[in-house]
Formats: structure tokens, sequence, C-alpha cells
């Protein structure tokens, strides 16, 4: 019974979406999507989302050279899933988001691997650094969502996140975790 | 014997009492080192859960974990030689509320010994940090339960609330052993000691 509504919630999609299908970029489907990073404190992984984040991926299959995306990541969301621990994040010595409010990745290139698989280049700007980053993304279509994901490690002091106090409890490598979903090219 | 008998001594082994007054001396030596991490363990924890939010207070929460874990494994090291070398029966000669009173404390306290370090593994997988034991990657315990904030909220009341009732009971349980010790003035405490 609700199959004309959501053929009627279909069309508007894909006409609301046309204008990104002519400028090539698909935004991010951020329902489907997600952003975490997993630090590891005493040896203990503890993986926590980033619930704000927004961006577009331009890529055409057939030229993934030329593929482009970007991401913005709202610092502030990122949630641990406890009040101490989410204001000590915010904190200047970590993500400090009363100054740095955005971090973002933009990739320009996509280097084919094995089928499926591709290795992104681009630059993570996070706290007022950036720095190059080589990423392994898996693409996946499905149903009409193309979705990339993959997990990434950087050093969280490169980009001066975490005080020297913490050195000995909060291990240097996070990984990034991410699954972001677009609608399929075409 | 015979008290022991009229109060109710289950036919399973674990509730078996050996004929000779005394325990083995690998039971008093688990008895006292769980004692020391059971005591240290609730210390801890109850000094660890007031601190703001620090590396040290990371590191306490991981012994605390550590410790915990270390009674589970001493719980059922304990239990499995309690299974093969029965415990000496009660002293003879004492009143029948006071044979209930221990054998239910007792009975308590072994059923506490095991739900304690699991309501806090328990506890730590549903708030999404798994126990890491020693903080050795490779002795990473499986998670319990999947994280979730309403079930780790009950989880730690339940945590907090067998941590009281042991307290309770270890309290009970020592000043009865100090009441058969300095006015009853028998052997039951003794025979508990290291050196005899």
């Amino acid at each position: 019974m609700h199959l004309r509504s959501v053929a009627a919630t279909l069309a508007l999609a894909s006409l609301i979406s046309a204008p990104a299908a002519f400028a090539a970029e698909r935004a991010i489907d951020a329902a489907k999507s997600s952003i975490s990073a997993e630090f590891t404190q005493m040896s203990v992984p503890v993986n926590a989302p980033f619930k704000k984040f927004s961006g577009g991926v331009d890529l055409d299959p057939a030229k993934p050279a030329e593929a482009r995306a970007h991401f913005d990541i709202d610092t502030a969301s990122f949630d641990i899933g406890d009040d101490d621990y989410n204001a000590e994040v915010r904190k200047p010595e970590w993500f400090d988001t009363a100054k740095f409010p955005k971090a973002s990745f933009v990739a320009s290139g996509l280097k084919p691997t094995t089928p499926g698989n591709f290795e992104a280049s681009g630059k993570l700007s996070l706290k007022g650094k950036t720095i190059e980053l080589k990423v392994p993304v898996t693409a996946k279509t499905e149903g009409g969502l193309t979705t990339y994901s993959g997990t990434v490690s950087i050093s969280r002091k490169a980009f001066a996140i975490g005080s020297a106090s913490w050195d000995d409890t909060v291990e240097d490598t996070v990984k990034i975790r991410f699954r972001i979903a677009v609608p399929a090219a075409g | 014997m015979r008290d022991a008998a009229r109060y109710g001594v289950t036919i399973l082994e674990f509730f078996a009492m050996s004929a000779n007054n005394a325990y083995t001396r690998p039971a008093i030596a688990l008895h006292w080192l769980m004692a020391l991490m059971i005591i240290g363990g609730f210390a801890v924890g109850l000094y660890m859960t007031g601190l703001r939010l620090s590396p040290d207070k990371l590191k306490l929460y991981s012994w605390h974990k550590w410790s915990g874990i270390t009674v589970l494994a001493l719980a059922l090291i304990r239990i499995g030689w309690r299974l093969r070398h029965p415990v000496p029966a009660p002293l003879p000669g004492q009143p029948l509320w006071q044979l209930r009173a221990a054998h239910y404390t007792h009975l308590a306290l072994y059923v506490l010994i095991l739900a304690i370090p699991l309501s806090g593994w328990l506890y730590s997988s549903a708030s999404g940090y798994p126990v890491v034991y020693l903080g050795i990657k490779a002795l990473r315990l499986p998670d319990l339960v999947a994280k979730d904030k309403e079930l780790a909220t009950a989880l730690k009341q339940v945590h907090e609330l067998l941590n009281w009732t042991m307290a309770a009971l270890v309290t009970v349980h020592a000043a009865a052993a100090l009441k058969h010790h300095l006015i009853d003035r028998d052997g039951t405490l003794r025979r508990m000691l290291p050196s005899r």
C-alpha cells in the first residue's frame, strides 16, 4: 500500500539530486554513511563515531584518475558515549573544537589496485595541519547506492592531538574507519 | 557432622565435608589471595569512579578490570579445587542458626566472586570498552554483549549493588571469624591461617 508513496518519494529524490548529477558530484548520503575513529587506550581499542559530516564524490568509474571527493567532518560531533570523555576530546590538547571545528579530507585521484579496490590520494586537514594520505578504498554498488569503505591509520601526534601526559595511556596510531555512501554513478 | 547433616548439607560434592579438621594449603592460599584482591579491587573501584578523567584514571580502571578477571579465574580454580578437596566440617557445639547463617553466607560469597567480575565484564562490554587482560592485546577477552548505553547504565547499577552486598557479607564473614576466635575461642579462624 505504501508502494505508490515510495515510488513518488524516489521520483522526487531523483529530481532533487538531478542538478547534482549534472555537476557530476554526488552528495554523500549521511544516513547511510559513517566515519569513526578507533583509538587505543591501555591496549583497549575504543571506536567512536563522528556524528556530523558532509561531502561529495565526483567519480566517473571510467576515469578513476580524475576522481575528486571532499569531506567535512564536524570535530565536535565525535561521540565516545561518555560526557567526560566527550568534554575531554573537545579541549585544546585534543581536537580544540572551538578553534578547529572542522576537519577535512580532499581526495584527488583514485588508483585501481585490484577489482573493486582503489587507493585514494588526498589531504587530511585536522587541527590546522594538513598531511598527505594514501587511503585504501573498497567500492561496492548495490541497490542504486555506491559505498566506498576502508580504514586508514594516522598518527594523532602528527596533528598535535593529545598532550604528552597521555602518551603512555593512549597510543599514537588512530584508525579512521569510513563508509561513504553516494547515489550510484550514471 | 550430625549438626551439619541436620542443617541440610546438600549431596553435591561442593558441600561435602572432610573428616579431617583442616583446610588444604591451596585452599588457604586461594582464600587469602582472593581476600586481598577483592578488598583491593573494591577500594580501587570506589576511588577511581570519583576521579576526573585523566591518564591515571584510565590506568586504575584497567588495573581494576585485570584484578577482577584474576578474581574470576581464581574463583573457578577455587571451586574446582573444593570439588576434589572437601572442606572441614564446622566445629561441633554450634547452634543451628549459626551453622545455617555460615552456610548461606559462604554460598552467597561463592556466587558473588563469580557474579561480580562477570557483571563488571558485562558492564565493560556494554560500555564499548573491551577488556584486554593485563594490557596484552592477544589476551583481549570477547565482548559478552554489544555496546548499548542503557544496558551499560543498568549493568553499572547491578555491579555496584552486588559489590555492596559483597561488602556487607564480607563484614559478616570477618566479624563471625573474629567472634569464633576471640569470644568462642575455638579453632575456626586458626584453621584458615597459613601457619599452623
